[in-house]
């Protein structure tokens, strides 16, 4: 027969502090008076789900306890007893906090349901509810009057076991120039930081800019000795303090403004981090996400891109090229573009191009003329030359390089 | 959707407590905003889907249906019908748990609800510091007299 035994209590402190100490599944040691030790086996951290504490306690019986849930956003912790010396069995536990608004204190309510064998059951409830629970309650009542929680940085997490630098590769531009200059090298990824996240990598993407920074071109982005590569998709390995919502083994995708991506494992900062849908592959993430945002903001923010919206798509063919063509397309704009040979034309038509410009052999002005009607909207663009600039005006350009103009709407 | 949730304690055991609150048509006597209150079509308070129509001390009508009670929890929910605060989909819970440590309770009243753009830190100060914090600081007085 179950029996169940609630204890509850108000503690003078704010939610906050007492959640960091009672969160820490590791932590009974420093304030618990009946703990003597505690460890997390197998060197997991201690608030990794499924982590097993082994308490050694003062009157020398041993408990391995598992951890089953933990909630930050309900502040809330369950464990159930895996082997004990103490004859408790089927003991499930649950711990859960809540403000109270009224003076910014902490309710902390502790109930557990257990079985005993038969004739010890009065004995077994008051050692829970007494020895472990209430006693519980002013142990850590003293231990954060004694600011016991404050005594080293990262109060109530400085018990848990590190994140250790794990061995990885990574690609590094020797000093600017070709690709005989990109070179392999063994490395160390270190620990992710605070608000970090540390992914195992599974696919790189590459953009024209990891040529640029290869080169030399942007100096301030990438010195030598430094590693290109803007995204990647791959698994989680870890999360630095302070991060929430990422799990190891979650499926992710990231894109940022700092180089550093052709690597096998990267901490990045969390803001950076998407995760996946199970029907993205890696590669496809990792090949897609800064030129599919790029072609978002084109098409949308920029753009306003339309069904009717004519389009003129300089580079039809690059990677950001195609998918502004099948985008627009998709949109239901009629997609002009332009392409530097007969083979990007085919291409370019496979995906959604309707008018295809091959520029080193057409007058620009014949598939304008063609279409003959009003402009929706003018622009003046960088890289086009006056006299095709008068005539395409009756187009919203688009040009995909790295110096793609700002159109000025008139 | 705006959430509201305030908390406090009282010192008094949750069954006593809800004994003063758990009658949906008594918020007369013991909340010190309202003025009147009556259950309309003669029901019984505590029917489940019985409606309150009342006045606060300032003169707004509010009318109010019980969703749920519960003796067992020491919870109480209801939704606003009618009510000058100008709030949709109001849905407030109201509930006592006891406190092992010195019989007394921890009290949680929380709300959510939809409402214009830009009134939520009006609403939510108003429902919260005036209407529920207002209502724990009457009981926290009368119960501290006894």
């Amino acid at each position: 027969m179950l029996q169940r035994v609630v204890r509850s209590t108000v503690i003078d402190a704010p939610i906050a502090r007492v959640w960091a100490v009672l969160r820490d599944f590791n932590s009974h040691d420093q304030w618990h008076t009946v703990v003597e030790h505690s460890r997390i086996e197998g060197g997991e951290r201690s608030d990794q789900v499924g982590c097993v504490r082994s308490f050694t306690l003062k009157d020398g019986n041993r408990i391995r306890e598992q951890l089953l849930t933990l909630d930050d956003r309900e502040h809330k912790s369950t464990y159930c007893i895996v082997d004990a010396t103490v004859p408790l069995q089927r003991y499930v536990a649950s711990v859960t906090l809540k403000p109270v608004t009224d003076g910014n204190r902490t309710f902390w309510h502790w109930e557990s349901s257990f079985a005993t064998p038969p004739g010890m059951e009065r004995e077994l409830r008051d050692m829970v509810t007494q020895g472990v629970y209430e006693a519980g309650f002013a142990n850590l009542r003293r231990y954060l009057d004694q600011g016991g929680d404050q005594r080293l940085p990262g109060a109530g997490s400085h018990v848990m076991p590190l994140a250790l630098p794990v061995p990885a590769r990574r690609v590094v531009v020797t000093q600017y120039g070709g690709v005989d200059q990109l070179q392999a090298q063994q490395a160390q990824a270190p620990a992710p930081g605070p608000g970090e996240v540390r992914i195992r990598q599974r696919a790189v993407g590459v953009n024209y800019i990891d040529v640029y920074l290869r080169r030399g071109w942007i100096p301030p982005m990438l010195a030598p000795g430094g590693t290109p590569g803007m995204e990647a998709a791959g698994a989680v390995l870890d999360v630095g303090p302070g991060v929430h919502g990422f799990m190891p083994g979650d499926r992710v995708a990231y894109l940022g403004p700092l180089p550093g991506a052709y690597c096998s494992v990267r901490s990045v900062p969390a803001a950076w981090v998407v995760r996946l849908p199970p029907a993205v592959e890696d590669a496809t993430a990792a090949a897609l996400l800064l030129k599919g945002i790029t072609a978002d903001y084109l098409l949308r923010d920029l753009g306003h891109v339309h069904a009717g919206t004519r389009l003129l798509v300089h580079a039809a063919a690059g990677g950001v090229g195609l998918l502004l063509c099948a985008w627009a397309r998709r949109l239901g704009a009629r997609v002009l573009g332009t392409v530097s040979s007969e083979d990007k034309a085919r291409v370019a038509r496979e995906h959604g191009c309707e008018q295809v410009i091959v520029t080193a052999t057409t007058d620009l002005l014949m598939p304008c003329a063609a279409t003959g009607r009003r402009a929706q909207k003018s622009s003046s663009t960088a890289w086009a030359k006056p006299r095709v600039n008068r005539t395409l005006q009756h187009w919203l350009p688009v040009a995909t390089g790295s110096a793609w103009a700002r159109p000025a709407v008139a | 959707m705006i959430r509201v949730y305030v908390s406090s304690v009282i010192d008094a055991s949750a069954d006593t407590v809800w004994s003063r609150i758990r009658d949906f048509n008594g918020l007369p006597l013991w909340h010190p905003a309202i003025a009147d209150s009556r259950i309309e079509n003669n029901e019984p308070a505590d029917r489940v889907g019985c409606i309150r129509h009342f006045h606060t001390r300032d003169g707004g009508m509010i009318r109010e249906r019980l969703l749920g009670l519960s003796d067992y929890d020491f919870t109480c929910s209801y939704e606003i019908l009618e009510s000058p605060m100008g709030v949709d989909n109001y849905v407030a819970t109201l509930k006592l748990t006891p406190i092992t440590d010195g019989g007394r309770c921890f009290a949680e009243w929380s709300a959510e609800f939809d409402c214009a753009d830009g009134r939520e830190r009006e609403l939510t100060e108003t429902i919260g510091g005036g209407v529920f914090q207002g209502g724990f600081d009457a009981l926290k007085r009368h119960f501290s007299r006894r």
